[in-house]
């Protein structure tokens, strides 16, 4: 608790103090005005294009015939998004398999290791996703390991191009996560108890890092539903290029399937932001752009 | 709770073995080391080496770096340059100034939450859907083109007004949508972090808001800002999704022709690609390795 100074001052003394400084002169006026001017400005930029979409999609007729077109008529549709999230819920899996035991075991035992692991997750913002994906074809089409003549090989490729891809999110996540609780206290109390490293990670550990993963892993998955430039080189059945795809060919149907991508980015960060309340924003600087 | 007993089971419990220097922790971390080894450092090893060799014989060279001054490379990496730059500062600028308004303009809270979700979400509404979203807004055929030219008579593809969304300054308009989101997102907890009593502070000095502003905040605030700037620089540096959906590669972006590379449709020489490949990569290491020593900059400062 506090030190024996602060008990010693005469009560109520700081919040007269601080009551005194408040009346501050309230500068209503040209100050707010524009505060206004450039909120009403950046809404009108940000909703503009989503209301146009809206509207594109709603526009063959009958009405919503654009959404019944791609949901009940077009199977590519259904399949592609089926694809994404599957590949999605992979990489999260490996994605947290991964960083978990190593950020844990990093803030345990290995504080000297910090640096380099924190390195290796900032790489994925230095290698745009344009070329992670050419090094990957350039690296597997032959040698060792030739996963381009496969379609499990392609497979492996674009899981392990998202799973790095989610590194920077998935470990800041997860530190910070860590940081919030008193690891040290909770493994000793689980070894004490007989625990091995297995059950500390899977019974301790992973239960009260739960924000950190769902957070990290909407954030993940939000981006492997929409992302393209890797998913197309890889020659993928995704979301993506079947959006990019139907953009080229369609005129309606692409608007409605924006809409429902929108939606699901906008679920997912819903998610991202309730569990989060009060906690910094994670930014996404790689992924789909 | 006393200090012994936590101190006893620190030493019970992990064992600190004296006299074993040699450890095995280091194991523990090891799958993800590999991982990131097999997906990303030996395949962009792979591309690094390559591009130090001659394409056909395999033997060291340079030729590949020299040809990056070829005149269709330096405009594309003087376009990807020039539209980072500008998205970066107008995305900045204005991204701050939204920032500002909604914490510090005497806004509605509720604003502030509302941009702030928002920002999350379209900070990750991009690719292949934005590009979309423009077209049916400021496309050819775009309602927003549409309601200009039928209600206004304003024709912005015209000659009066030349627009097109298909150009430069359109793909800027579009990657602004997740330019302006990104920096809203880092600007809005370092200004909360300006503390309120540096302004009283300043104010029992007798310093006016906009000096307070000029001589503390601006100051503190400015690794933040730059850093975040950059970090938008390398954010549409690094787009490829965009730019292809838009323009179907009819701006050459240093990603297009990277693009073209890979599907190997316009100039056969690998070599040269991998080159190009690096000088990006040298371009983002250069731009991220400035907005983290920026950041650590800021941290000092806004530490809450």
């Amino acid at each position: 608790m506090s030190g024996p100074g602060y008990g010693l001052r005469a009560p109520g003394a700081l919040e007269a103090i601080e009551s005194s400084a408040r009346p501050r002169p309230r500068r209503v006026g040209a100050g707010r005005i524009a505060s206004w001017i450039i909120f009403l400005a950046g809404v009108t930029y940000f909703i503009l294009p989503l209301i146009t979409t809206i509207a594109f999609s709603l526009r063959l007729q009958p009405f919503g015939q654009a959404y019944r077109n791609v949901i009940n008529q077009d199977p590519q549709f259904a399949s592609s998004l089926i694809y994404s999230g599957f590949i999605g819920i992979v990489t999260i899996v490996i994605s947290v398999l991964l960083i978990v035991p190593t950020a844990y075991w990093v803030r345990l035992r290995l504080p000297r290791v910090r640096p380099y692991v924190e390195f290796v997750t900032l790489l994925p913002f230095v290698i745009p996703p344009v070329i992670l994906v050419f090094a990957l074809l350039r690296a597997f089409s032959g040698g060792p390991l030739p996963l381009t003549t496969s379609d499990e090989g392609l497979n492996v490729m674009v899981v392990g191009a998202y799973v790095i891809l989610s590194f920077p999110y998935m470990y800041r996540a997860i530190d910070s996560g860590l940081r919030a609780i008193d690891i040290r206290t909770l493994t000793e109390a689980a070894q004490s108890m007989g625990a091995g490293w297995g059950r500390i990670l899977w019974a301790v550990i992973l239960p009260n890092l739960r924000v950190a993963l769902i957070s990290g892993a909407f954030l993940t998955l939000a981006i492997v539903i929409g992302e393209f430039t890797i998913a197309s080189f890889l020659v993928r059945p995704a979301f993506g290029p079947y959006l990019s795809l139907l953009g080229h060919d369609r005129a309606f149907e692409p608007a409605a399937v924006s809409i429902i991508s929108f939606g699901l980015t906008w679920m997912a960060m819903g998610i991202i932001a309730l569990l989060g309340r009060g906690s910094r924003q994670s930014v996404q600087v790689a992924g789909a752009r | 709770m006393t200090v012994a007993p936590s101190a006893a089971t620190a030493q019970g419990a992990l064992p600190a073995r004296p006299g074993r220097r040699f450890s095995w922790a280091w194991l523990g971390v090891v799958p993800f080391f590999v991982f990131a080894a097999l997906f990303m450092i030996l395949p962009v090893g792979v591309l690094l080496a390559g591009s130090f060799e001659d394409a056909v014989t395999g033997a060291p060279t340079i030729q590949n770096y020299i040809d990056l001054t070829e005149p269709n490379i330096v405009e594309a990496y003087g376009t990807s340059i020039e539209i980072s730059l500008v998205t970066a500062i107008v995305g900045g600028f204005f991204g701050f100034l939204l920032a500002y308004a909604v914490i510090l303009g005497g806004l509605p809270r509720i604003l502030r939450t509302l941009l702030m979700t928002f920002s999350g979400v379209a900070s990750n509404f991009a690719g292949v859907p934005l590009a979309l979203a423009f077209t049916f807004t400021l496309g050819f055929q775009g309602l927003v083109t549409k309601f200009l030219a039928d209600s206004l008579g304003i024709d912005l593809y015209g000659k009066a007004i030349g627009f097109s969304l298909y150009t430069k300054l359109g793909l800027e308009i579009v990657y602004l949508y997740f330019q302006f989101p990104l920096m809203v997102l880092i600007m809005a907890p370092a200004i909360d972090g300006l503390r309120k009593e540096w302004r009283e502070a300043s104010e029992n000095l007798g310093a006016s808001p906009r000096e307070y502003w000029q001589h503390v905040a601006l100051p503190i605030l400015t690794p933040t800002l730059l850093g975040t700037m950059i970090l938008l620089f390398g954010n549409s540096f690094g787009a490829q999704a965009t730019a292809y959906q838009l323009t179907s590669g009819s701006i050459p972006l240093v990603t297009l022709l990277i693009s073209n590379q890979i599907s190997g449709d316009v100039f056969h020489n690998i070599g040269l690609g991998y080159a190009m490949a690096m000088g990006m990569v040298v371009i983002m290491a250069i731009a991220i390795g400035i907005y983290s020593r920026l950041q650590r900059t800021s941290e000092r400062w806004l530490r809450s």
